[in-house]
């Protein structure tokens, strides 16, 4: 929070509790043997309205001693020291303004009714200053904790970002060294085939880094970096690898954080179809409907088998990512039935005119 | 051509991927004396086809489904020299370097290979290093077995650990209890124990491991031991040694 703001928050703070403090004094003053209604709201009212001369040092002196660094005695100093000195100048205030209303007739004497009334406005002026700096300590503690949690928030933004370059950075290193030993595999057996191989593999990983530099992608660019890297494992698995695809066309245009299926899919080879000797189905589906895309990863699993070495890191990551980006408003199931291991997100359907 | 005849040496080759057991059987070719007496495209066949063929030389993959490598070599002992491939592993790549294992990475070169073949040759009759330390070495920090692969005659069971009640040292091997059966094992029983999690499993007695989720209660038997009763109705004696580590692993688990 700037000076400015702070003092324009202040300002406002003040005019609202003005009225009170207006009416308090006012009472304080006219009590039996002071001065009369009319006097005691005339004076009442104009020292309220100056008050704000007390409330506002209490933004500063508070700033200068912090309650939770400042010693004791500094903080004792501090405030005794600038209750005085404001209530004095409050005082003072007051009996100008006494003296300038004694020349109404009506009000002859004032003065020194006034004066007999010092004391009370004096301790008046302490309380309200006291009020103000409690005010104040309490409002400065808020910003702190405000101030304490747009900072972790950030770090938090920070961590993901950087999680984010690393999944990016990383790709397989057993995907890539399996495939070329494939592709060395094919230079004997069926040269053009390993061509090819050659041309999908450079393929996927121009999309790879191409994708992972942008912040958003299209679904059907996603979908072509899937379907690359299927082709390549069904090199490798043979007939032990069947795909299956449901997209509906709408879904296509949609937008979604760039690699985010990528892990999905890539575990769906590497801890489902690679776990089965006989081999099964990666299914990858996806449909917009209702504002909401929906898209299914499903293969099947040995459900048998250990569990995976890397604890699951990649769904994690994939629900990190999702929470970054569209907070509660997208999800990740995970639903592991007999045989099938199925993913399902749900995210807003976004597309390029609305982003 | 003698070539032929020269046969003297049976290979296995076994690996998932088709394409991975082609470029070997590709280049064994140039090996005349080599023969390739199976190829196997699991952990299970490679099992029986070992029991069948009694191979000289065996390409082992890492990554199987089922069974891995480490398993497979568990199971059919180490008299035969063993080649392991692998695609990239960074623990068992540094397992092979300690136990001086023989190891191929993918993709495969030819001079490697030859090399690596030429080394089995002259390492006929040598031992391989127990599985069980190598897949232990294998295995990343910090991470236990998962399983436990026992093979009774041609039959292979895996028994996930959760599943083992209690283990039994007998001579050199161990017995494996698992829901009321028992499953013969060539290993120690400290070379089990330091493989099951500790905070699940914990040493009893000089020749009983026990998982802690099955025992019910605990009761004193003579001085200085105790007999710990499992779900299943079984009784095994514990130590006195045993009982401050079975007391020490309860108490962190209150």
């Amino acid at each position: 929070m700037n000076l400015n703001t702070a003092l324009r928050n202040q300002h406002r703070i003040y005019r609202v509790a003005a009225l009170p403090v207006a009416a308090v004094l006012a009472f304080v003053l006219q009590t039996p043997g002071g001065l009369t209604w009319q006097e005691a709201v005339l004076i009442g009212f104009a020292l309220a309205a100056a008050g704000e001369l007390i409330s506002l040092p209490a933004w500063y002196s508070c700033r200068i001693a912090p309650i939770d660094r400042a010693p004791l005695w500094r903080l004792l100093a501090t405030h005794v020291v600038a209750a005085q000195l404001l209530s004095l100048l409050w005082v003072g205030l007051g009996k100008l303004i006494a003296h300038a209303v004694s020349f109404f007739p009506s009000m002859h004497g004032v003065e020194a009714r006034f004066s007999e009334r010092i004391a009370i406005v004096y301790g008046a002026g302490c309380v309200f200053y006291l009020l103000a700096v409690s005010f104040q300590y309490v409002s400065l503690a808020q910003e702190t904790s405000h101030e304490l949690e747009a900072r972790a928030m950030q770090t938090g933004i920070q961590a993901r970002d950087a999680e984010l370059k690393a999944l990016k950075a990383q790709i397989n290193p057993h995907f890539l060294f399996n495939s070329l030993n494939s592709i060395s595999a094919l230079t004997s057996i069926d040269p053009s085939r390993a061509r090819d191989m050659c041309v999908l593999l450079g393929d996927f990983l121009r999309l790879t880094l191409g994708l992972g530099e942008k912040t958003v992608v299209h679904f059907s660019e996603e979908l072509d970096l899937l379907q690359k890297y299927l082709a390549i494992e069904k090199v490798r698995f043979g007939a032990r690898l069947e795909m299956r695809e449901e997209i509906q066309e709408e879904s296509k245009s949609c937008l979604l954080p760039p690699l985010l299926l990528q892990p999905l899919v890539e575990n769906a080879v590497k801890h489902g179809i690679a776990g089965l000797p006989e081999g099964g189905h990666v299914r990858l589906s996806a449909e917009r409907q209702n504002g909401r895309l929906a898209i299914v990863v499903e293969n099947s699993w040995d459900p048998d088998a250990p569990p995976r070495r890397s604890g699951g890191m990649g769904l994690k990551n994939v629900q990190q990512r999702l929470e970054a980006r569209y907070g509660k408003d997208a999800s990740l199931r995970v639903n592991t039935e007999g045989e099938l291991f199925q993913v399902s997100l749900s995210l807003p359907a976004e597309s390029e005119e609305k982003a | 051509m003698s070539s032929s005849l020269e046969k003297r040496w049976k290979a296995i080759i076994v690996d998932d991927e088709e394409l991975a057991r082609h470029v070997i059987r590709e280049f064994l070719q140039s090996h005349a004396e080599i023969e390739i007496a199976a190829e196997c495209a699991n952990g299970m066949e490679a099992v029986k086809a070992v029991a069948e063929h009694g191979p000289n030389l065996i390409f082992l993959d890492v990554q199987m489904p089922k069974l891995t490598g480490f398993d497979v070599l568990e199971l059919i002992g180490t008299d035969v020299p063993v080649i392991f491939v692998t695609a990239y592993d960074q623990y068992a790549m540094r397992a092979f370097d300690v136990h001086a294992v023989d190891y191929l990475l993918k993709p495969i070169g030819k001079d490697r290979f030859d090399a690596a073949v030429e080394r089995a040759k002259t390492r006929l009759g040598e031992k391989m290093p127990a599985a069980a330390d190598l897949a232990a070495a294998a295995r990343p920090p910090q991470q236990f077995l998962e399983r436990l692969v026992v093979k009774d005659g041609t039959k292979v069971t895996l028994i996930p650990v959760g599943k083992l009640d209690y283990a039994e040292a007998q001579d050199d091997y161990v017995a494996l209890a698992t829901q009321g059966k028992k499953h013969l094992k060539q290993q120690t029983i400290a070379g089990l124990e330091a493989s099951l999690d500790p905070a699940n499993f914990v040493r009893i007695h000089r020749s009983y491991i026990v998982n802690l989720e099955r025992v019910v209660r605990i009761e004193p038997y003579a001085k200085d031991s105790r007999i710990a009763i499992l779900s299943d109705g079984a009784r095994l004696p514990v130590s006195k040694s045993g009982y401050a580590r079975l007391k020490a692993l309860i108490d962190e688990r209150k």
